[in-house]
């Protein structure tokens, strides 16, 4: 079973919280520090950015967040590394890497060295499900575990293509727009319906995610998860711990559960 | 999507997810336009009585060789750019859209976006890197005269590659009232091919000309390549025929420094801006800066069609340095009384290389633009 699969069974009905990190995001190290202060404050999931310079479906928070970590030097070798020390701590959270095409295209076997060193998941922000195929060939070879974005106004023919292609979660976003330009968003139900409908994996929510209502929200609507990106980059911008944060969104996922 | 939006392995539409409706919607909005003889009228109609097509065709009277000149600087706006936001325009009214937004480098695409957001009653907002602001503060006022906003593009290298950055990220919010405007032959499909019918008009004007004075075709074709949309349109209608085509990239202070913007000749394959493309990057594939005198060629991407025309090997790449590019620019207004854009001067200076060494052989340059925007640039470098 998947790394994925196993955490949405272990959490039964909690809906997963999933932090994003920017890595090498200010600086390796604190980076990795970072990375372990998440999942100590509960996160189920983790998602990392591998920065690239042209981040087109990011807001100011992670396009800083990537400027930053590419001015202390960072490479992709590096992100591996990253990735490969987080594994060795801890072995059953799902990690999941999002970055954009050109990074992935600019290295060959990307998604060998992404499971090698420990990656489940690959998000490419600027491939849509039309110019999935042939990226998800290849992570499937390599076993990773391909996820697409869904939208509110993507169309049904795209959603089951999206099932079809996708595995790990499907990623919701909740407004048309970029990442962490305002909070909170539409918690599609029927985005939700439609995906379960085309059979395509969990829908975890994703962009505007910053404080518990949007949590209440995205759950109420019937997402398994969410992630929270820009709020969580915020804090790491400003030299913030992030544990009390992740644990405070986190907490909303166990109540809202005990409530049901 | 009804059309493939491939040129061979290049091109596509690499776009986050939410924008796939934006673009669907204008390849059906543009395809069926193709088949509507009111919007071929129309657009015909503002081609030649606002912007004043058809353009010239000069043979130079004193530079050496057999050179034509295929004068986009005489259009309105100063530049072929004019032909294409008329097209976009039309669309963006034909899809109900209220509000137009555009990327500029050096503010050419801004102004005629400006132009036609005015003439078509469109809010029109353009997307400028401050780095670039500072610089063409003529071009800033420009388009406020004509009543867009513009917005100054601080992040990243605060150059145009950030500017269309941001303006996918504007769109991608505002897509239901809004059309981008991209200003060139580049971007996802269909972007490339629609940048491209609309441009095609250079070409075929132009074949028709040199057909009529030369009594023939031209040996070869040639044109600057940025993003590629005035090069694209010229060669458009000589795909076919059997004649050299000639693209000419910035060369900027040498191919083999690290300040030039020849993505063909020194980039890598990879995917920027919704095309798979060459592409000016680091082995990691973060993307570099490029450089040239000439904003217009300062893009560390280009069109995927030129990277097809490359790879296939019906298009030859070349490059023309600043200081080529800056000689060529003299000599025209020495020899002709033409000033004509820096852009347009690196396929010149390229052209009358060529003509050095074959003087009988008929060469078709595009001169893309005028060059009223470099005088004082060309000053200071001349000085």
């Amino acid at each position: 079973m998947s790394r994925y699969a196993a955490m949405f069974d272990r959490l039964g009905g909690e809906g997963a919280f999933g932090a994003f990190l920017m890595l090498g995001d200010p600086d390796p190290q604190t980076s990795a520090r970072l990375l372990d202060e998440v999942i100590a404050g509960g996160a189920d999931m983790i998602e990392v950015g591998i920065p690239f310079s042209d981040p087109v479906a990011d807001g100011p928070v992670i396009q800083a967040a990537a400027q930053r970590a590419l001015a202390a030097g960072i490479r992709v070798g590096d992100c591996f590394d990253l990735i490969r020390s987080l594994r060795e701590r801890n072995s059953d959270v799902p990690i999941g890497i999002l970055t954009y095409a050109n990074i992935v295209a600019a290295r060959p076997g990307f998604m060998r060295d992404a499971a090698e060193a420990g990656a489940d998941s690959l998000l490419i922000a600027d491939v849509p499900a039309l110019e999935a195929g042939p990226f998800a060939l290849e992570m499937s070879e390599a076993g990773i575990e391909p996820v697409l974005i869904a939208a509110a106004n993507t169309p049904v023919s795209t959603l089951r293509r999206i099932a079809s292609v996708s595995k790990a979660y499907t990623y919701c976003v909740s407004r048309a727009g970029i990442t962490g330009t305002h909070a909170g968003g539409q918690f599609d139900a029927g985005l939700i319906d439609r995906l379960s409908t085309a059979g395509a994996p969990p829908p975890v929510f994703g962009f505007g995610i910053s404080k518990p209502e949007h949590m209440r929200a995205a759950l109420a609507a019937g997402a398994k998860g969410v992630i929270c990106g820009s709020a969580i980059v915020n804090l790491v911008s400003r030299r913030e711990g992030v544990a009390s944060f992740v644990q405070s969104l986190k907490a909303v996922t166990r109540n809202d559960s005990v409530a049901e | 999507m009804r059309l493939d939006g491939r040129f061979g392995r290049f091109g596509g539409c690499y776009v986050p997810e939410i924008l796939i409706p934006a673009v669907d919607q204008l390849e059906a909005a543009f395809l069926d336009a193709q088949e509507d003889f009111a919007f071929a009228a129309e657009l015909t109609g503002l081609l030649a009585n606002y912007a004043g097509r058809p353009t010239a065709l000069t043979r130079c009277r004193n530079l050496p060789g057999n050179i034509y000149l295929k004068r986009e600087d005489l259009l309105h706006g100063g530049a072929h750019k004019t032909n294409q936001v008329l097209g976009q325009g039309l669309l963006a009214k034909r899809m109900s859209k209220k509000r137009l937004i555009a990327e500029t480098g050096a503010g050419q695409h801004g102004v005629a976006t400006a132009m036609v957001g005015a003439l078509l009653g469109f809010e029109t907002v353009v997307y400028m890197g401050a780095e670039d602001v500072e610089r063409q503060q003529l071009n800033v006022f420009r388009m406020q005269l004509m009543g867009a906003e513009v917005i100054h593009v601080e992040s990243g290298g605060r150059t145009l590659k950030d500017a269309i950055n941001e303006a996918l990220r504007d769109w991608s919010a505002s897509f239901e009232n809004t059309h981008y405007l991209l200003g060139t032959a580049a971007g996802p499909h269909p972007f490339p091919t629609m940048v491209r019918e609309f441009q095609r008009v250079i070409g075929r004007e132009a074949r028709a000309q040199i057909v009529e004075q030369l009594g023939r075709l031209p040996d070869a074709v040639v044109a600057c390549v940025g993003g590629g949309s005035n090069a694209i349109g010229l060669f458009a209608d000589f795909i076919n025929d059997d004649v050299r085509l000639i693209g000419v990239e910035a060369a900027g202070k040498g191919l083999d420094s690290d300040q030039h913007g020849a993505t063909l000749l020194r980039g890598r394959r990879g995917i920027l801006h919704g095309a798979e493309t060459y592409v000016l990057q680091d082995d990691d594939g973060q993307v570099a800066d490029s450089w040239s005198v000439s904003a217009g060629l300062d893009y560390p991407a280009v069109g995927p069609e030129h990277a097809h025309l490359k790879d296939s090997g019906r298009a030859e790449y070349v490059g023309a340095t600043d200081a080529e590019a800056l000689a060529a620019f003299t000599a025209l207004a020495k020899s002709e009384g033409i000033i004509c854009a820096f852009e347009s001067a690196h396929a010149l200076a390229h052209a009358m290389k060529l003509a050095e060494a074959e003087p009988d052989s008929a060469i078709l340059v595009g001169l893309s633009g005028r060059g009223d925007k470099d005088v004082s640039q060309a000053q200071a470098l001349l000085a």
